[in-house]
């Protein structure tokens, strides 16, 4: 049955899937401070998300869920390891890409636990600001985000003004703003954290949907129970290590 | 690209514009007081240039008569007048005081001139309404912002005089407006003491054994006459005749008559070089820290503003805004607070400059300025809040 909340991707104009690797990550470790109080956050992770797939990171806190989160956002630098995004090495042991921020620009998407919208721009701008931002012209920005906001069926929202949206609406166009740019791989952060237990399966189902329409590599990092069995993957992260878990990928009713 | 300041200042457009007009009322007080210094330089020009006067002839080593006491003998001018190069010569007094008027008192400046028409020197040049002075006593030219109209009496020590013309923006240099009154009844209206002074005197002066001679019975009665005239003015103005360079008439009458003279520039010189020098070097005071000010306040919105936007600059960051946009952001509008200060600065600082007492003069090039230092002093007071926006950590967006 189709899924009410997710538009048609033909309907979408979303350009046709292409082969895509995702995301590998290969005896990751990152370490705090130097000497005696030296901590270390991650001590050995591996992980490897297919494009189109949605995996789950689980953890207790304090177990380097964040850290690794920042680490694959290229917001700090790991310390040893090696991260393949899309076949392309981005570290090994250092950073192999010069401008991260263009990285996280163009590669990554971010959802986080709240919106985070920009309180100052209105739904279509929230979204259109990372093509700008990429150097796209203005009018080509707000027509794929129009189209993103279309997918995700809040098109109808596109000139309301974050306050004015509803929790879930204001996830939604967050996601939009993750996916506008056509990264290869999503990190979402506890995205379902504030929300009812029929959003926030809203929120992963439509993850699961736009991960299969764009080919896109998603990490969600999630503590929500309800959620969790919707997984057909999950890494746990225990004492900086990655454990690979088989998930029941519950089917969305 | 969109312009993030312009829509964030759109979203929160009443915390920016109120505290633009807030800026704006400091800047148009820093403006005020930059015409009032002007307007005192301005009067005090006026009032060289109105007294028609070419040469000012006062006391030898005095700056007088506007910066310092001169006393002149009320003959002097015969002497200057006859001095070649000077076409017209005329005593004139200066005194600050109290003149009663329609049940109040005024403080103002009377000046004593000698009856005649427009031209002569000290007499004022342009009269609004009404005539010159032209009898010997009893009548006054007075200054529209002394209040009086014309047919009105005032009351300048023991004498009552009538307002038969009024002059404008003849002040002095501290702003008092000027009476003009017959030159005879400002030396007795200097000089002049009250009935019981003036038989105390004469008592001192009969008991007196120099001045009571067996064989000169005149003397006492002579000494007495002396005593109850007011032989002195301040100053003698004097015009050029055509062709002589005021220069080379001061330097005979000082070399001939053992006087000081200024020229006209000099006697600015004086008025605004070293009597409002004081007043000059306060209003300077006052801007520097009506600036200082106007730049604290800016860089305490400026930081306010931003810091209360850290979650949404540490996203910027996160998804890739360079940090030059998020500093122009900051900048531009650091920078249009400054526009709307200006703005609002210069309108509040012309509807409210004609109700102070004094001229205030508002310069178009003190606004220039005035832009120009503002628009300085918020780039710099955005400086802090730029230098606290880039140091926000984009992984702050990220949970943890």
């Amino acid at each position: 049955m189709a899924d009410p909340h997710v538009a048609d991707p033909r309907a979408t104009g979303a350009r046709a899937a292409h082969p895509r690797a995702g995301i590998r990550i290969e005896g990751l470790r990152k370490r705090y401070g130097t000497g005696d109080t030296a901590v270390d956050a991650l001590r050995h992770v591996d992980l490897e998300v297919a494009a189109g797939e949605v995996v789950g990171l689980i953890g207790p806190s304090g177990s380097g869920k964040s850290t690794l989160l920042k680490c694959l956002g290229a917001v700090i630098e790991p310390s040893a390891g090696r991260m393949t995004l899309d076949e392309r090495v981005i570290y090994d042991d250092a950073w192999k890409i010069r401008d991260l921020r263009a990285l996280r620009r163009d590669s990554i998407g971010f959802v986080f636990q709240a919106p985070y919208l920009i309180p100052f721009l209105d739904a279509t701008d929230n979204v259109a600001l990372l093509p700008m931002l990429a150097g796209r012209p203005n009018g080509e920005s707000r027509e794929r985000a129009r189209e993103m906001l279309r997918a995700l069926d809040v098109e109808h929202r596109a000139a309301a003004m974050p306050s004015q949206l509803s929790g879930g609406e204001q996830q939604r166009i967050a996601i939009a703003r993750a996916l506008v740019n056509r990264p290869p791989v999503i990190l979402a952060d506890e995205p379902t954290a504030p929300l009812d237990s029929e959003r926030a399966l809203a929120v992963i189902r439509i993850l699961h949907e736009m991960a299969r329409q764009y080919r896109t590599a998603v990490i969600v990092v999630t503590h929500d129970e309800k959620v969790i069995p919707t997984f057909r993957r999950i890494y746990q992260i225990r004492d900086g290590r990655t454990h690979e878990q088989v998930g029941e990928g519950r089917a969305f009713r | 690209m969109i312009s993030l300041a312009g829509r964030d200042v759109l979203q929160s457009w009443g915390k920016f514009v109120f505290t633009g007009i807030g800026l704006g009322l400091l800047i148009g007080a820093t403006l005020t007081m930059a015409g009032v210094y002007r307007g005192m330089v301005d009067d005090a020009r006026v009032l060289l240039g109105s007294s028609g006067t070419d040469l000012w002839v006062v006391q030898l080593n005095t700056l007088g008569p506007y910066a310092e006491a001169s006393s002149l003998y009320d003959d002097t001018w015969r002497g200057i007048a006859s001095m070649p190069g000077v076409a017209r010569a005329a005593n004139v007094t200066y005194q600050t005081m109290q003149v009663r008027g329609g049940g109040r008192d005024v403080r103002s400046m009377v000046v004593g001139v000698v009856s005649g028409g427009p031209g002569e020197p000290g007499q004022p040049g342009h009269l609004v309404a009404g005539r010159h002075l032209t009898r010997g006593h009893y009548e006054a030219v007075a200054d529209v912002a002394t209040g009086f109209r014309l047919g009105d009496t005032i009351g300048i020590r023991r004498n009552d005089y009538t307002i038969v013309g009024l002059t404008r923006r003849m002040v002095s240099s501290s702003g008092d407006p000027m009476i003009f009154i017959p030159l005879k009844d400002a030396q007795q209206a200097q000089f002049l003491k009250d009935n019981d002074a003036i038989v105390r005197q004469r008592r001192r002066t009969a008991e007196n054994p120099a001045f009571d001679l067996p064989g000169a019975p005149g003397v006492l009665d002579a000494v007495l006459a002396s005593q109850s005239i007011n032989p002195y003015v301040n100053a003698v103005l004097a015009q050029l005749a055509p062709g002589h360079a005021a220069e080379d008439v001061a330097a005979q009458i000082r070399r001939w008559k053992r006087l000081q003279v200024y020229t006209q520039s000099q006697m600015e010189e004086i008025l605004i070089g070293k009597l409002i020098a004081t007043s000059a070097r306060q209003i300077g005071l006052f801007l520097v820290i009506l600036a200082i000010v106007s730049a604290a306040i800016v860089a305490f919105i400026i930081y306010t503003l931003t810091v209360a936007k850290i979650r949404e600059i540490a996203v910027l960051k996160l998804i890739g805004t360079k940090n030059g946009t998020i500093s122009s952001m900051i900048l531009q509008q650091a920078l249009g607070l400054g526009v709307i200060g200006i703005l609002v600065g210069k309108i509040a600082a012309t509807l409210w400059a004609p109700v102070f007492p004094r001229n205030v003069v508002l310069d178009t090039g003190d606004a220039a300025r005035a832009l120009v230092a503002v628009l300085v002093l918020c780039v710099l007071a955005s400086a802090v809040a730029i230098r606290a926006a880039l140091r926000i950590d984009p992984a702050e967006a990220v949970g943890g």
